[in-house]
């Protein structure tokens, strides 16, 4: 599987863009976006080309993995979703100060996107970074899977 | 990931990817990554720990600190297992049926358990736990040589199909081994080489491709090495 995702292209970017974190970490609100195709049971499910996101509330735990290609592991996310979702150990550093908080509001997208990721760059990633923003958000964990 | 992390950087929002492969992300210059070798669909490397999760994301939150773009390595690397996990299977009881359909009827406590102790379950994209059975049904017939334009498939679509019947499977599975829990692809494994329906899926597959159904709907029915 590895050499198979290895072979596919991926964008290359010349620049990086760089937000330095502007609170320290113990008043950060930090929020979790993730690949896994998360989406809750009454959403509607991902297609098999989507490029849009989910929302995910801090406190929903009945979450589905909504991927369409075969190629992924869904035990050990049914087994324990904080292991591609951490949002349980999110929590627990909220409470033992590490992090300020965590966001109300986290977000999922699919991971199989097309190669030249036009529509999550130039469309829906920015939609995405504009609730981040709206929520206070200070920083973004992003969990591929 | 990586597209999105440079997305939400110029947003004004300050990101840490967990990368999965290394050349990728070296490619894609996130503002700061770490690398962890886990298997993928696992970023946070162990379900059910804790502890290791708790690290990794430590580790991942102090590249906050540095004041540049950097990319890290976290140090434990995790082999994604492909030994199918030991687990046993129903004994043959109707067998006027089809072996698959038998043995999927055999693991329903099985995986009825699993939905009862999770509250969620990923069958349900297109069939519930008795189009399971009906479906391998089809299946089995499609593997015998009749003609998939002619038996009409439960769900009808073929990827979906598969992915609830894999993870009727895999959950019915996690109820039925005992000890820690099985590794990266070692319940795929389990499901595509030792389970009637495995076989029942991967034979109807083949017939689909020597009956020149279009490419997507057999290609996807299951891992692409496979």
């Amino acid at each position: 599987m590895r050499e198979l995702a290895a072979s596919l292209p991926v964008p290359e970017f010349e620049t990086t863009a760089f937000t330095p974190l502007s609170v320290p970490l113990g008043e950060a609100r930090v929020a979790i976006v993730t690949s896994a195709a998360l989406h809750r049971p009454d959403d509607d499910p991902f297609t098999a080309t989507d490029t849009s996101f989910r929302t995910l509330a801090a406190e929903d735990r009945d979450l589905l993995l909504g991927h369409w290609s075969p190629n992924f592991d869904r035990v050990g996310y049914t087994i324990d979703p904080n292991v591609a979702y951490p949002i349980d150990r999110l929590r627990e550093l909220a409470d033992e100060g590490v992090i300020g908080e965590v966001a109300p509001r986290h977000f999922s997208f699919a991971g199989n996107q097309p190669d030249t990721v036009a529509e999550v760059r130039l469309d829906s990633g920015p939609a995405c970074a504009a609730e981040l923003v709206a929520d206070g958000v200070d920083v973004v964990l992003l969990t591929p899977v | 990931m990586s597209t999105l992390a440079h997305v939400f950087e110029a947003a004004g929002l300050s990101t840490v990817v967990l990368a999965s492969m290394r050349d990728v992300v070296e490619r894609m210059h996130p503002p700061r990554a770490l690398h962890c070798e886990f298997p993928l669909g696992r970023p946070l490397g162990k379900p059910a720990d804790p502890d290791f999760q708790r690290d990794v994301l430590m580790q991942a939150l102090a590249l906050l600190d540095v004041e540049a773009p950097i990319l890290a390595d976290h140090p434990e690397v995790i082999v994604a297992d492909e030994v199918p996990i030991s687990c046993p299977l129903p004994a043959r009881l109707d067998d006027t049926l089809a072996p698959s359909v038998d043995e999927a009827r055999g693991l329903r406590a099985a995986y009825d358990r699993s939905v009862a102790s999770r509250g969620r379950t990923s069958v349900g994209r297109v069939l519930d736990a008795d189009g399971v059975v009906d479906a391998l049904e089809v299946l089995d017939h499609w593997a015998g040589g009749e003609a998939w334009t002619e038996v009409p498939l439960p769900g009808k679509n073929t990827i979906a199909v598969a992915h609830d019947i894999r993870s009727y499977y895999e959950e019915a599975a996690l109820e039925l081994v005992d000890g820690p829990p099985p590794g990266g692809r070692q319940v795929e494994a389990w499901f595509y080489e030792e389970t009637e329906a495995g076989r029942t899926l991967m034979a109807a597959r083949k017939a689909l491709r020597e009956q020149e159904a279009p490419f997507p709907f057999w290609f996807y029915m299951a891992p692409g090495h496979r």
